[in-house]
């Protein structure tokens, strides 16, 4: 499915809740309207997004916590669908965006790719409450409402076509964004 | 881990080693902190930086050598995100005299290198440093590390 379409049917559902995007997400999500509790994780470590989402997911307890990360990013960190599940969190979406490819060095294949990585599987021998996965934006969007309203700790596969032209602008100063960040979050 | 307390420490984010380990029976017995276990030790960082965006106090305890395997994510919650993380690390091998162990070789160097203000403490009776150097970095919106002597680890 078209990543930016798959995006804005979270975008359409996503409520009030915490949106985290790197890489690929952060390149895309700020073509919908901007939201106070939108953390575009640029500059990042890659691999790391879940884990920053985990920390908010666990520091903000009543919030809901949507944390987008591509497959390339999810190899560098496996682990974290582990520590995800043993901290305990409920209120956390992690949604992994499988294209098979390093978009930012110019689409090179992952090693997912060549070993056929089921990452809905690996998810589920994690201990994830609910794991879905999705190829065709029809069921997405059909099913994308209950999907997030599963019990949590959630993780969604999907699939999503490359995007040929990688070029990712931070949306302003760190500093100046964490601030923001913050005061939407009510945090002095 | 009443120095912890007291310190206002909210989520202890960590990976022991055999130093630090006997400290879990006392973190999960904790009223006032959350122990968080991770994978690596690179994890810790950046799950310290959601807590610290979401309003927490995280502390990052690890051993020296998960500190060389946290180089990025340190880099990037550090340097990037500029975030006022502080950790406890343990210093395997300091007190083993003549160590030719590099993981006690190669720690000074390289927080001298990344340019992180640190705390050596290798006595109990040194707490109060630690407790001192910590509050002096949160006030000043710094990183900071406790380097914690340890023998072999």
């Amino acid at each position: 499915m078209p990543l930016v379409a798959a995006l804005e049917v979270v975008h359409r559902l996503r409520g009030e809740s915490v949106v985290l995007t790197t890489m690929g997400s952060a390149r895309e999500w700020p073509k919908f309207s901007p939201h106070p509790l939108d953390f575009h994780y640029i500059p990042s470590a890659m691999g790391h997004a879940p884990m920053v989402g985990l920390g908010l997911a666990l520091a903000q307890p009543k919030r809901h916590v949507i944390a987008f990360n591509g497959d390339g990013c999810m190899l560098m960190s496996l682990g974290c669908l582990v520590t995800i599940v043993a901290s305990g969190v409920k209120n956390l979406t992690l949604i992994g965006l499988e294209n098979g490819v390093y978009e930012v060095t110019g689409g090179q294949a992952t090693a997912g790719a060549a070993a056929k990585v089921d990452f809905a599987g690996m998810a589920r021998s994690a201990g994830f409450t609910s794991v879905t996965e999705f190829s065709d934006l029809a069921e997405w969007e059909a099913r994308a409402a209950e999907t997030l309203a599963l019990p949590g700790p959630r993780f969604i596969v999907l699939k999503v076509a490359r995007v040929a032209d990688y070029e990712l602008t931070a949306p302003g100063p760190m500093a100046e964004r964490i601030v923001k960040f913050r005061a939407a979050l009510g945090v002095s | 881990m009443r120095t912890i307390e007291a310190l206002g420490v909210t989520h202890v984010v960590w990976l022991p080693d055999s130093a630090i380990g006997p400290w879990q029976q006392a973190l999960e017995a904790s009223t006032s902190v959350t122990l968080v276990r991770v994978c690596r030790e690179g994890e810790a960082w950046t799950i310290a930086a959601g807590l610290w965006l979401g309003g927490k106090r995280p502390l990052v305890v690890i051993q020296n050598t998960g500190l060389f395997e946290s180089g990025d994510a340190l880099r990037n919650v550090l340097f990037d995100l500029r975030l006022p993380i502080f950790a406890l690390i343990g210093y395997r091998g300091y007190l083993v005299p003549n160590s030719a162990d590099t993981a006690k070789l190669l720690t000074e160097p390289i927080l001298h290198a990344w340019g992180i203000e640190r705390v050596l403490i290798d006595s109990p009776e040194e707490l109060p440093r630690l407790a001192s150097f910590y509050r002096d970095c949160q006030a000043a919106g710094v990183p900071g590390v406790a380097l914690i002597a340890e023998g072999k680890g």
